[in-house]
């Protein structure tokens, strides 16, 4: 079973990052349960998606330790990283988060939203670039179904920009492995 | 062939209802339960439906009601503070035996609440919210899955008995995704009984159930929330009115071989039984595997048809076990249920109100201090 938090402040798409993630996992015929929390508000505020990819029945949807926490801000990083698995790997968007300090897990510092800026032209791409990101350190799912994936979720017109963002991902998670 | 889908509990039961026959929507948006009415009114115009958006959720049951009643198959979905609006007319339908579904995701109250954090605390409401005494059908999913499967059920449970029928859904099973497969077969539906040449609109089958005569197909009859004889028009009788009264319940008490739902996980030799329903079970299902890892004999009953509450089959269930725990978000709903069943030595709760899922781990402790 693997349990994967993506957390970040409203607006910056990671529950939608954590909905493309399940339904690439239910592609390769896992058992994939998914769940959110954010606040009343649609931008700003604390957002968080789970992910739970397992090869039995998932019961409990909820994640208690995660193997990875991807966090896209600092809030996010002090919140969820307090509780993790022994040889968790936590992603950060080093953009906003500064010196992260972690007392267990492996630590992968990416500039995620300024790549996004300056390779594919806007922060909207954030959370494509983390998914990359988060593949590339992880493997949870192959590439090639997270890109069907992502080329089944996003808006029309769009598709060349996401993949580009998700390959960059893929590139700077492969690196700093 | 069979559809495979990620999607949210409350995607499914939209699909479910579309499933059913539903083709009537009205309603009022509301956290955690739009997902349902924004679905439906999107898919209900394919298919030849009506959605409409009410002003208030008291509208919306009135809409529902004249959309049953002119011989629709008629939904609406809302939360806490919507479904304390709609109670007088769920009493409305009850009485005048109206065949509705009503989805209540649950999120925490009282009041306006936790608007997005779950809930199980409107269990009673949807047994007791509307005044006067009445049989009622709630039925409670735990699974995307099982709130496809389960709303066909209410929609048909509806039809055959003639009543409201709260579809009880909580913010967990609402909003998370999970995969849905859609049966290629097509799924057995139930539709209303027409009265037979004579047959008066309100005089009982052998079941206790009356024929619905559909308006708009040349039928027409009166319609009140007065108590009422089989012609339908009020009457003040103490007779009518006692026979009417114990009708509305045992039309279900006794036929509750086709409204019984349950499910059960290592029951057959269980010296713990856990008791739950909608999200908490899922809690409970991970603490009986939990358990039985360590060697302790615990099962799980899981109530899916929650009332008419399943007395016979609790008090079956939990002869032989030493000790029964009712896992729910709320301060004991249904374990005061199962209290009266059982008696209050036997019944430990494991409750949680903070709008936290209840933890596997939090049931299983319950278990292993009751062991110790």
């Amino acid at each position: 079973m693997r349990e994967i938090l993506l957390s970040g402040s409203g607006g910056q798409g990671m529950i939608l990052a954590g909905i493309i993630l399940a339904e690439a996992a239910l592609r390769e015929g896992k058992e994939v349960v998914q769940t959110q929390s954010y606040g009343p508000e649609a931008r700003g505020g604390a957002s968080k998606a789970e992910v739970i990819i397992a090869n039995k029945k998932i019961s409990f949807p909820h994640i208690e330790k995660p193997d990875v926490v991807l966090a896209m801000t600092e809030e996010a990083f002090n919140k969820y990283t307090k509780c993790l698995k022994e040889n968790a790997a936590v992603i950060v968007d080093s953009t906003y988060v500064k010196n992260p300090t972690l007392t267990r897990g492996d630590l992968h510092e990416v500039p995620i939203t300024a790549l996004a800026e300056k390779e594919v032209g806007s922060p909207l791409f954030s959370n494509i670039v983390a998914l990359g990101v988060l593949i590339g350190v992880t493997n949870i799912v192959k590439e090639s179904t997270i890109k069907e994936a992502v080329l089944a979720r996003v808006p029309k017109g769009t598709e060349e920009r996401n993949l580009k963002a998700l390959e960059l991902g893929f590139i700077a998670g492969k690196n700093i492995l | 062939m069979s559809q495979t889908m990620l999607v949210q509990g409350n995607h499914a039961c939209a699909l479910g209802a579309l499933a059913a026959g539903v083709r009537f929507f009205a309603g009022y948006p509301i956290t955690p339960s739009t997902e349902i009415a924004e679905i439906l009114a999107k898919e209900l115009p394919k298919v030849g439906g009506k959605f409409i958006q009410m002003e208030d959720e008291i509208a919306s049951m009135g809409a529902i009601c004249g959309a049953s009643l002119g011989g629709f198959k008629a939904i609406t979905a809302t939360s806490g503070p919507g479904f304390s609006l709609m109670q007088e007319l769920i009493g409305y339908a009850s009485l005048a035996e109206i065949p509705l579904v009503i989805v209540n995701v649950q999120r925490g109250g009282p009041s306006t609440g936790q608007p997005t954090s779950p809930s199980q605390s409107d269990v009673m409401q949807a047994r007791w919210g509307s005044h006067g005494d009445r049989g009622v059908i709630a039925l409670v999913p735990s699974s995307v899955q099982e709130s496809y499967q389960l709303m066909i059920d209410a929609v048909n449970l509806a039809e055959r008995f003639r009543t409201p029928v709260i579809f009880l859904m909580d913010e967990v099973v609402g909003h998370m995704r999970e995969k849905l497969v859609i049966p290629k077969t097509t799924p057995t539906i139930i539709n209303r009984r027409k009265p037979e040449p004579g047959e008066l609109p309100y005089a009982p089958g052998p079941d206790g159930v009356p024929a619905l005569p559909p308006f708009g197909e040349g039928y027409h009859f009166h319609v009140t929330g007065l108590i009422h004889d089989e012609t339908g028009f009020p009457t003040g009788s103490p007779e009518v009115t006692e026979k009417t009264i114990k009708r509305l319940h045992q039309k279900l008490e006794n036929n509750m071989d086709e409204i019984l739902r349950y499910d059960e996980l290592h029951s057959a030799d269980a010296e713990y039984l856990i008791i739950s329903y909608g999200c908490s079970a899922r809690s409970a299902e991970e603490a009986v595997r939990m358990a039985r890892e360590k060697g302790i004999k615990a099962g799980l009953l899981r109530l899916i048809s929650i009332w008419p509450f399943p007395s016979d089959l609790i008090e079956e269930k939990c002869a032989r076990v030493k000790k029964v725990f009712v896992a729910e978000m709320n301060y004991g709903q249904v374990t005061g249920e199962v209290t009266k069943v059982l008696g209050r030595s036997k019944v430990q709760p494991v409750l949680r109100v903070d709008t936290q899922m209840i933890t596997p781990r939090q049931i299983l402790e319950a278990i292993t201090r009751e062991g110790n």
